[in-house]
């Protein structure tokens, strides 16, 4: 156990900090988020030549630099920490990590060569009902689109909302159930080439403009059975539910960034404003506020720290870890967490700024949006609480707790 | 960054797990889950017996160095110990001020005697020491300190007069170490010393404060022309202050993680009451359960962040904000308990007033907010410290 970050990964965050520093400045991040597409591509190609970021974490045998996801989670968190702009989270933490759980030999070496040399972006789709009250809850039951068998291969159709550069991605892997199946059976996962006939997918303008989402449609798509993803098993939902905890701890890692750089820059400020002749970071009541808000910010650092590690155990795969098993529990954990500190934070940095943190001019409401948008994708503080709650409480899956207390 | 422990750390937990499960055992059983902040009043002779027990055995001051009597484990092997021993239900230690205050302090600032006097008292579990700190008008203000010291040239003894109060285990206390102001007429942190006193004498007059549990472990110190030898001073005069800081760093040790374990097993208890009674049903109490986990987990993985930082002594940023995380916590863990019980939670064990270990847990969490610096003085030292914003007023002169 050493729960500190080695020299290699320090100097990792090192050359990110100072690659992002200069790239994503506000006046970047404000250009990129005015466009469709939702990032500078010049500069994506500049990050896939020179930094190899997107081939951070897959392995060497399929041309990836092979490293773990501790220094993922750090690239996520300064990622996050200056809003940065582009199709990195949708093509790694979705795409790569879809291909790396769920992909057999053949799909691995066909599709992340092509993401590690950067000629590739892919994302996931998963949300497919048409009722909000399946998609917010993020689990099998949101997968509407239906795969019905026909010859060796698959036809596909319906409809995925919320997909992250779904408009932009080279590589959708898609969700879809078998017809008939419920539940968590029959759940199967496709990579579709979005130029196929009958795939159509349109930008979908959000609130959070740093962070583009499409609706992806497709009417009987026949796709052949070297591409679907997934074993033999009855369903894959148990390989998508695992790569949506791994998104949710890069996710939360980009919400840790996030908060820690609004809290930053919001006291930065309060040393600067005068009010009644002294700076207004002199006045308790406003220091306690900063106090509570580094609470929370080193709190959720070490709950995605955490989850990174245990991640990490989990992709590596060595037999005898018994960290790995904690998978479900430490990416509901960071991801519960991390909403509520980031939104606390950014609502907190427009109370302080005053009236300017009001204002399109300042970054504060960009941070404050994209705290919401990072909560509500892959579930909130709440959704996640009552997976922990289902957990600890709900007699089939009673494996958490251990001692006991005598009255 | 890796959070396994190594196979031979895994075997040293088996070896600890064994050694309680079969020493813990006979007349030491009742003593399991028993002691500890808000439950100190329990059966202190009998835990002053396991803890010589388990110096015979080394396992009494196991993070101190070999030389000094300790069992010279390594951080890793400290953690395991202290999550075994909570697991176990071992005792609250009644030696947990000589252990992790008073010894780290003399093996840091002592002088060669003192560490022969006084560190072997606290590694056998034979002498027990408390905390003089805190004064009726020196609480959050700590510097503010009035108990006088002065050195009588002929007896070759320091005089001490003052008050303390709020020190934990004072009347079951051997020794004392005590901040007083050797410096006439001195103010603030200037002038003071840390001086080392028996409280086996008639200068000495602890009285008990009835907290709202109707218990007492907090008392009220007062010295009236006290005495210790001359030599019975850590550092020099003046440097009481720079020493009662530095203690502040050994605080947050790893017995930190011994504390968690017990919150552990109260939240265990929380956990089984609510699946029996329903209350596991709720909604709202299900995302109030969730959240108290969480805030659990994080707190241990906050304490393993501080543990595998630096260990000279500095405190880092998440050490800054430890005490207030877990202070908040347990005082809300306090609440869920009761809610979770419901109309039971009013029933007493039996009357007049004895308290249920949970009705106990939740009065005295009240005092964790408060106690070994507010919540509202953590703030002040997180703003200042790590955030380096501006510095409250102190008063002139």
């Amino acid at each position: 156990m050493e729960f500190a970050f080695t020299d290699e990964q320090e100097m990792i965050r090192e050359s990110a900090d100072s690659f992002l520093q200069d790239v994503s400045t506000s006046e970047a991040v404000r250009a990129a988020m005015a466009t469709d597409q939702g990032f500078d591509p010049e500069l994506w190609d500049r990050l896939c030549q020179e930094m190899y970021w997107q081939a951070l974490h897959i392995p060497e045998e399929y041309g990836g630099l092979g490293l773990g996801y501790v220094e993922l989670a750090i690239l996520f968190e300064e990622m996050g920490r200056r809003l940065f702009c582009s199709p990195f989270f949708s093509t790694v933490a979705m795409g790569v990590n879809a291909l790396l759980v769920a992909g057999n030999e053949e799909q691995k070496q066909q599709w992340l060569p092509q993401i590690a040399e950067g000629s590739l972006t892919a994302t996931l789709g998963l949300a497919s009902s048409q009722q909000n009250r399946e998609n917010r809850s993020w689990d099998a039951s949101s997968v509407q689109a239906t795969a019905r068998k026909e010859g060796d291969g698959y036809v596909l159709s319906g409809s995925w909302h919320y997909v992250p550069d779904g408009h932009t991605a080279g590589l959708l892997i898609l969700a879809a159930r078998e017809e008939g199946s419920k539940e968590e059976d029959g759940i199967r996962l496709f990579a579709v080439s979005p130029d196929s006939e009958g795939v159509q997918r349109y930008w979908t303008p959000t609130m959070d403009q740093t962070r583009k989402q499409a609706k992806v449609e497709i009417e009987n798509l026949f796709v052949s059975a070297d591409c679907r993803l997934g074993g033999e098993g009855t369903s894959d939902w148990p390989a998508l539910q695992q790569v949506l905890q791994l998104a949710s701890i890069a996710i939360a890692a980009e919400q840790v960034g996030g908060a820690r750089q609004v809290m930053d820059l919001t006291i930065d400020y309060t040393r600067e404003r005068v009010q009644f002749g002294r700076t207004i970071a002199s006045f308790q009541a406003i220091k306690h506020r900063a106090a509570d808000m580094m609470l929370q910010v080193e709190c959720a650092k070490s709950a995605v720290y955490y989850a990174a590690c245990v991640a990490d155990e989990v992709l590596r795969n060595e037999s005898d870890s018994a960290v790995k098993e904690e998978l479900p529990e430490a990416a509901a954990l960071a991801k519960a967490y991390c909403s509520d500190a980031f939104f606390h934070c950014a609502a907190e940095s427009i109370q302080l700024h005053g009236g300017v943190g009001f204002t399109w001019e300042y970054d504060p409401h960009l941070y404050f949006k994209r705290a919401k948008s990072t909560e509500t994708f892959l579930g909130d503080a709440g959704l996640h609480r009552e997976r922990i709650a289902s957990l600890l409480l709900d007699d089939s899956k009673d494996n958490v707790t251990s001692g006991q207390v005598e009255r | 960054m890796k959070i396994s422990f190594s196979p031979e750390d895994e075997q040293f937990r088996k070896e600890v797990a064994t050694w309680l499960k079969e020493n813990l055992t006979g007349e030491f059983e009742q003593l399991r889950f028993r002691g500890g902040p808000g439950d100190e009043h329990m059966f202190p002779e009998e835990r002053k017996k396991w803890e010589e027990h388990m110096a015979k055995a080394g396992w009494l001051c196991v993070g101190w160095p070999e030389e000094h009597g300790g069992r010279g484990l390594s951080i890793n092997q400290q953690v395991i110990f202290n999550e075994e021993y909570a697991r176990a239900g071992g005792p609250g230690h009644m030696g947990h001020i000589g252990e992790g205050l008073a010894g780290p302090t003399i093996i840091a600032f002592g002088t060669e005697e003192q560490k022969q006097r006084f560190l072997p008292g606290i590694a056998n579990g034979t002498e027990y020491w408390c905390q003089g700190y805190s004064e009726p008008s020196a609480g959050s203000d700590l510097a503010n300190v009035k108990t006088k010291a002065a050195l009588n040239e002929s007896t070759g003894q320091w005089e001490i007069s003052g008050q303390k109060v709020w020190t934990s285990l004072a009347h079951e206390s051997d020794w004392c170490f005590v901040i007083a102001r050797t410096e006439p007429g001195s103010k603030g942190h200037k002038g003071l010393s840390f001086l080392l006193v028996p409280m086996d004498q008639p200068g000495i007059e602890v009285r008990p404060i009835e907290q709202l549990t109707g218990t007492s472990e907090f008392n009220e110190v007062f010295f009236d022309n006290a005495v210790t030898d001359a030599s019975n001073i850590v550092g020099k005069p003046g440097d009481g202050w720079k020493i009662a800081m530095a203690l502040l760093g050994f605080e947050r040790g790893v017995s930190t993680l011994g504390q968690q374990m017990q919150f552990l097993n109260e939240m265990d208890e929380i956990i089984r009451i609510a699946k029996k009674n329903g209350a596991a049903e709720d909604p709202a109490i299900r995302q109030r359960i969730a959240d108290a986990w969480v805030g659990l987990r994080i707190m241990r993985y906050n304490a393993l962040r501080m543990l595998s930082g630096s260990q000279d002594g500095s405190l880092q940023k998440e050490a800054m904000i430890y005490k207030l995380h877990w202070a908040t916590w347990h005082a809300n863990l306090g609440k869920l308990a009761m809610d979770v019980l419901g109309p039971e939670s009013e029933l007493l064990d039996e009357g007049p007033y004895e308290l249920t270990r949970l009705q106990s847990m939740y009065l005295f969490t009240r005092s964790d907010t408060i106690y070994g610096g507010s919540n509202e003085i953590q703030r002040n030292i997180i703003a200042e410290r790590a955030l380096e914003m501006p510095k409250e007023p102190r008063q002139a002169k």
